[in-house]
């Protein structure tokens, strides 16, 4: 388990048995510093992602989801504050620096919002997918073209050699992020953290991508973690799905069950507010009040209490602990009470 | 350099001709000079125009075009030695603030603002006091003072590029901050690195030129646009100007020209990052 990482052991991922975890966030706590003062941004975060996972992480803007992904990937502005531990393959994620971190990030590949932004709008497609390979792993440039090429093949995108001497703004939004995909599993990652990867795209492309993305990702046995603000995209596509409200996971589920059986009142009550494309409502229900940010969250009561149509004066008196039920996990005083009643309110 | 005319202009075009004859004349000038150019004749000092000589003769009564065309190399190359160290150390020290931010971004800064302190011409005659008169000392010393201004003006460009979310995906994909920096970033600040060269190249030219005028840069009797202002001087009140006064006219034709093309190129750096 505490065996060095392998670097290149993306063989079968464990189907059978619960295998050691390939990521570990225990107790993640960030604080930013603005305008002078300290400001939680992260809240007790805790996740762990097997070999060959997908764990999705839902929540509206501000919740702290991108953060999430930017700590464990070592991306946290300057002077953030980071409290608990980030652990890949059983080794310390704080602890690496220079080379030790570059292999870190070359095993746990990012896949951004808006591929546009995230290249260098003057250099070529073929510099931009081989550079890691090339300066970093030590591949020659030859062989890195040769690979970029197949890899391009693999997301779908022909004429691979016209499209390698192009510049990014020759390319549509939808290639674009193909070949940010590409390019991210060309490292041969093991773990991906696509931070909202279609929601620069149109709809059509988005779904274009995502089968793709999942595709590969299925076929290289990959192990993801699924930023979204779309709860029925990450429960189509992830195993798990984590839910978060300002700062902090207040559910953790099997996917397959959060939609019809959550078991934190906010996760049902995103879940209620999501248009049924096979009824008429007159209206759509909506949560009352705004969404909270992390740093306003009060530190000794449930968040989303002061929003909650279950809450109770216990809900003010502490914060509630993540607790599990059910296979899975909630961060509400009252879960057992209301286990059965929260899935049946669009039902 | 000239990619399109249009938004170039007229005065563009015509500083770039001028630079390039000014280019030409300090690489192939000493083939084109029609005569000697440090031979003394004093039986014909502050002879004028005719015979073949067409600028005359100065106040050794040595062929002032021959001494100019001469002379172009050593004008020409002692600014471009300024601007090629101050432009690559301004370069490094705005790069690396740029990069590593906090204490480093905070010395360097702090380091620079010292040496704004210190005007140029200052700085030479004192490295020409340690290190003896010649082009080389003053080189060196004027290098070390322009070098704030690159880096100063370098340094808020490579910020904004730093921060430009393309460098958080190579950061990701695992590239070392060396190539990020020398791959990516500087390329991209590539147009306003050569604008302030261009402008800097016009104000070391005169700033060398006022150096061998006071007798501390390139040593007579070799030629040089700034030591013929000064050998000749003599003339001017005598009611001689010429001599002193072309030489004074191409440093003030390639200054021109550098700033021109520097403050257009310059715009054009700045309207690009739009």
């Amino acid at each position: 388990m505490s065996e060095p990482a392998a670097a290149s052991t993306t063989a079968a991922p464990a189907q059978a048995g619960p295998a050691a975890p390939l990521l570990e966030v225990d107790g993640l706590t960030v604080r930013l510093t603005v305008k002078g003062a300290k400001r939680p941004v992260l809240r007790d975060v805790s996740l762990t992602i097997r070999p060959g996972e997908a764990l999705g992480l839902v929540g509206e803007s501000g919740s702290g989801k991108s953060m999430t992904a930017r700590a464990i990937d070592r991306l946290l502005p300057r002077g953030a504050e980071v409290d608990g531990s980030i652990r890949y393959d059983g080794h310390d994620v704080a602890a690496l620096s220079g080379t030790g971190l570059r292999q870190y990030r070359n095993q746990v590949a990012m896949i951004f919002q808006d591929p546009r932004a995230h290249t260098n709008p003057v250099r070529r497609i073929g510099d931009f997918m081989t550079e890691a390979l090339r300066t970093n792993l030590g591949v020659h440039a030859a062989e890195a073209n040769r690979r970029a090429l197949e890899m391009l093949e693999q997301v779908g995108i022909g004429g691979g050699t016209r499209r390698l001497r192009q510049h990014p703004h020759e390319l549509s939004g939808g290639m674009l992020q193909r070949v940010m995909i590409a390019t991210a599993l060309l490292t041969e990652p093991r773990l991906l953290l696509a931070d909202e990867p279609t929601t620069a795209l149109d709809v059509t492309t988005q779904s274009e991508v995502m089968a793709i993305l999942d595709d590969l990702r299925r076929e290289f046995g990959l192990a993801m973690l699924f930023i979204t603000h779309d709860l029925e995209l990450a429960a189509a596509i992830c195993d798990r799905t984590a839910v978060m409200y300002a700062g902090q996971i207040v559910e953790v589920r099997s996917s397959a069950l959060l939609h019809d059986d959550p078991l934190h009142p906010y996760t049902a009550a995103l879940a209620a507010a999501r248009p049924d494309i096979s009824r008429t409502a007159a209206r759509l229900l909506a949560i009352p009040g705004r969404p909270l940010s992390a740093f306003e969250a009060p530190a000794a009561e449930c968040a989303f209490a002061p929003r909650c149509g279950y809450a109770q004066d216990a809900c003010l008196a502490a914060l509630p602990d993540l607790v599990e039920l059910d296979g899975g996990m909630s961060r509400c005083v009252r879960v057992r009470e209301l286990r059965g009643r929260l899935g049946t309110s669009d039902g | 350099m000239l990619t399109s005319v249009r938004s170039t202009g007229l005065a563009g075009i015509a500083s770039a001709a001028v630079i390039t004859a000014a280019t030409l004349v300090a690489v192939f000038g000493p083939l084109l000079a029609p005569y000697n150019s440090d031979l003394p004749n004093l039986s014909l000092a502050w002879i004028g125009p005719g015979g073949g000589h067409l600028l005359g003769f100065d106040v050794q009564g040595r062929d002032v075009l021959s001494r100019l065309l001469v002379g172009a190399r050593t004008s020409m190359l002692g600014p471009l030695v300024v601007v090629i160290v101050s432009v690559i150390t301004g370069v490094g020290f705005a790069v690396v603030a740029a990069w590593r931010r906090g204490t480093a971004d905070a010395v360097i800064s702090s380091g620079l603002d010292i040496l704004f302190a210190f005007p140029g011409i200052l700085l030479a005659v004192l490295a020409t006091a340690i290190f003896g008169a010649g082009l080389p000392a003053a080189a060196i010393a004027l290098s070390i003072a322009y070098m704030p201004y690159v880096a100063r003006v370098l340094r808020g460009a490579a910020l904004r590029e730093r921060s430009q979310p393309y460098v958080t995906a190579l950061e990701v994909q695992g590239a070392s901050a060396s190539s990020i920096c020398l791959r990516h970033l500087v390329p991209n600040i590539l147009p306003l690195i050569v604008a302030q060269a261009t402008i800097l190249f016009g104000y070391a030219m005169v700033d060398l030129a006022a150096i061998s005028f006071l007798g501390l840069g390139v040593q007579p009797p070799k030629p040089d646009w700034g030591v013929m202002i000064s050998e000749n001087q003599t003339g001017i009140v005598q009611g001689y100007p010429l001599p002193a006064l072309t030489a004074g006219l191409c440093i003030v034709a390639v200054v021109i020209a550098f700033n021109v093309l520097g403050e257009r190129l310059f715009e054009r750096a700045q309207a690009e990052r739009g």
